[in-house]
């Protein structure tokens, strides 16, 4: 179903929120994986303030729906939006990566509620995601597993791994997405490993592959719609999408993969993300 | 927890049937007092002889394919979601293959897979070493929630599958490649994760052993007795994780003497973990270890390359001879503690 004005204002909001948390948590922790962040952020927006069954007072709920980051390093994203739906106090963010804290670069399940894997080393979100999937066809329980890759970590043999077995058990409650920023540590790509041609690829191992803008909510929506009622084959969401998307100097530069912000840096990001 | 009843079969057939038939034969008794027990294997069902398991319970039962690292992540997820995975491959593509799979997935998230390394050590010699595995204990006991298990033989291995279930973690299990010859004749004898068991008692030195060396060790000790009138105290260290401290200091204070004796790198390994605890306790003793003496090993049946590598009786005998030759400071403080 298309987004109503409502829905799609508020989603607006909670993305442009969580840009703004962001850039928090890259000047408390002293470094944050900012790019991927925001260029996973209006997917976290769209799942945690829509598409989830997800109970913030409840976080192990049986029937909640899954969630896992297997772009560990964009928990600088992941993790306040989890504080921004409720699941602890968005000041305790400050803390990020200082000792003691729950929260460091990469989201660890056992600190932190609502993290349903510890996540962090890649090409191992996808396999828990099969075993999460194969786990609820035995309980014959009818939640999601939502897996959010990235595009430079399906250079790990281990993400083919599980794509096979994922079509090959037909995992319809498993929702692969991967936020194709087409940017990786040492730059893009398509020029440190060509991943093209990236959707056939996907096809090629039994996947529906539904191809879309990874900043617009609308195709966003019906995307996560048709996927919540795939078929005859998994669906995996292909979201084109821009690193550093929503910081006008950050867009599309690798530079800030990984960056920490001054507090003049800090400012004109959410100058920024601001003005838009 | 539903209660598993003893394994009926092992009267009859645990002389004719390997670790791994048992360990199979275990696991589909298991799987039907507990529901959320599951089976993983890497397109080695018949091979580490789940295959008993996946008969019983087909929906229970998940072949990944030649594909080690997404098995043991689907395991974690599995037990994410409140299942028990058992998952069977051979031991080096477990700690190897998937090491960080085991570690990452498994080990730190403290989830209860259950794993069921088979053909370790040198136990498929003609494999050659890429199927050989003599360093899973220096990897796997140096991973923070891991519980590391070898057992002796057969009616150990069914008896440490069945207790492994009561640890809440992970727990890693190592077995041969199924032709090696009972230790224990029944399954009447107390078995604890954790706690040593003392095959045969002896104050001139103690061979602290685990697998296949145990039934070995024991015929070297009988040797050893009727040959050089020696006592030798043979434990079965069948937990290499935790380690029974006790059972190791009560031999230092009893024997002054003690060689480990392992199918694995004398690296990281039983005698390593051995030796940290003779250290840390500050009495001297004569010590040993006996094992792959950090290289890898050559080609040849299991069998040609115990004797070769001297983990067989004969050389285990040879071994203790040469060991009483040793010398050790005495302590004079020894009753101080």
């Amino acid at each position: 179903m298309s987004l109503t004005p409502e829905e799609k204002k508020k989603l607006e909001e909670a993305a442009k929120n969580l840009r703004l948390s962001i850039v928090d948590v890259m000047s408390w922790s002293g470094g944050a994986h900012v790019g991927g962040s925001l260029s996973a952020a209006d997917i976290l927006a769209i799942l945690y303030f829509k598409q989830l069954s997800i109970f913030p007072d409840k976080p192990d709920d049986p029937d909640r729906d899954r969630f896992i980051l297997s772009k560990g390093h964009a928990a600088a994203g992941f993790i306040p939006t989890l504080a921004m739906r409720g699941f602890f106090p968005a000041e305790e963010l400050k803390s990020f990566n200082h000792f003691g804290s729950p929260f460091a670069m990469h989201p660890d399940g056992s600190k932190i509620p609502g993290v349903d894997a510890s996540t962090g080393s890649l090409g191992h979100g996808l396999p828990m995601a099969v075993g999460m999937g194969l786990g609820a066809r035995l309980l014959k329980a009818s939640f999601k597993i939502v897996c959010l890759m990235g595009d430079g970590e399906c250079c790990e043999g281990s993400v083919w791994e599980a794509a096979m077995s994922l079509s090959h058990f037909k995992l319809l409650n498993v929702i692969p997405i991967i936020d194709r920023n087409r940017l990786m540590i040492d730059g893009f790509t398509e020029d440190v490993m060509n991943l093209e041609p990236f959707a056939d690829k996907w096809r090629a191992f039994g996947f529906n592959v539904l191809e879309i803008n990874g900043h617009d909510f609308d195709e966003l929506s019906l995307a996560l719609d048709a996927a919540w009622q795939a078929k005859d084959k998994p669906a995996l969401i292909l979201a084109n999408t821009i690193k550093g998307k929503g910081v006008d100097f950050m867009e599309n530069n690798v530079k800030w993969h990984y960056a920490s912000a001054d507090s003049d840096l800090a400012r004109r990001a959410k100058e920024s993300i601001q003005g838009r | 927890m539903p209660v598993v009843t003893g394994a009926t079969w092992t009267c009859y057939d645990s002389a004719t049937m390997t670790a791994r038939e048992i360990y199979g034969r275990t696991l589909a008794e298991m799987g039907k007092a507990n529901d959320k027990i599951v089976g993983l294997t890497a397109d080695l069902a018949m091979t580490t002889a789940i295959v008993h398991f996946a008969e019983a319970f087909p929906d229970r039962f998940f072949n990944v394919g030649i594909a080690e690292q997404n098995m043991f992540g689907i395991a974690a997820g599995l037990a994410k979601t409140g299942f028990i995975p058992f998952a069977s491959t051979m031991a080096v593509f477990a700690s190897l293959r998937a090491g960080e799979q085991v570690r990452t997935d498994i080990a730190y998230q403290n989830l209860p897979v259950k794993i069921i390394a088979t053909h370790s050590g040198i136990s498929f010699g003609h494999a050659g070493v890429t199927h050989h595995c003599t360093e899973d204990f220096s990897i796997m006991r140096s991973i923070a929630n891991m519980t590391v298990i070898a057992p002796a033989d057969g009616i150990e291995t069914s008896k440490a599958v069945r207790a492994c279930i009561d640890v809440p973690g992970p727990v890693y299990i190592r077995i041969g490649r199924g032709f090696e010859p009972p230790v224990y004749e029944d399954e009447n004898y107390d078995f604890e994760i954790g706690k040593a068991s003392i095959m045969r008692d002896g104050s001139d030195l103690a061979i602290i052993c685990c697998g296949i060396a145990v039934l070995q060790s024991v015929q070297a000790a009988a040797t050893l007795k009727e040959q050089d009138g020696l006592s030798v105290r043979v434990i079965n260290m069948h937990t290499i994780k935790p380690i029974d401290r006790e059972a190791i200091l009560s031999a230092v204070m009893d024997t002054r003497r003690i060689l480990t004796i392992e199918e694995h790198n004398i690296i990281g390994g039983l005698g390593d973990a051995v030796a940290s605890v003779i250290a840390e306790s500050g009495k001297g003793c004569a010590f040993r270890k006996h094992g792959l003496q950090d290289l890898f090993a050559t080609i040849g049946y299991a069998e040609d390359l115990y004797s070769f590598y001297g983990l067989d009786a004969n050389g285990i005998v040879s071994k203790v001879r040469e060991m009483m030759n040793l010398e050790y400071e005495a302590d004079e403080n020894w009753e101080d503690d």
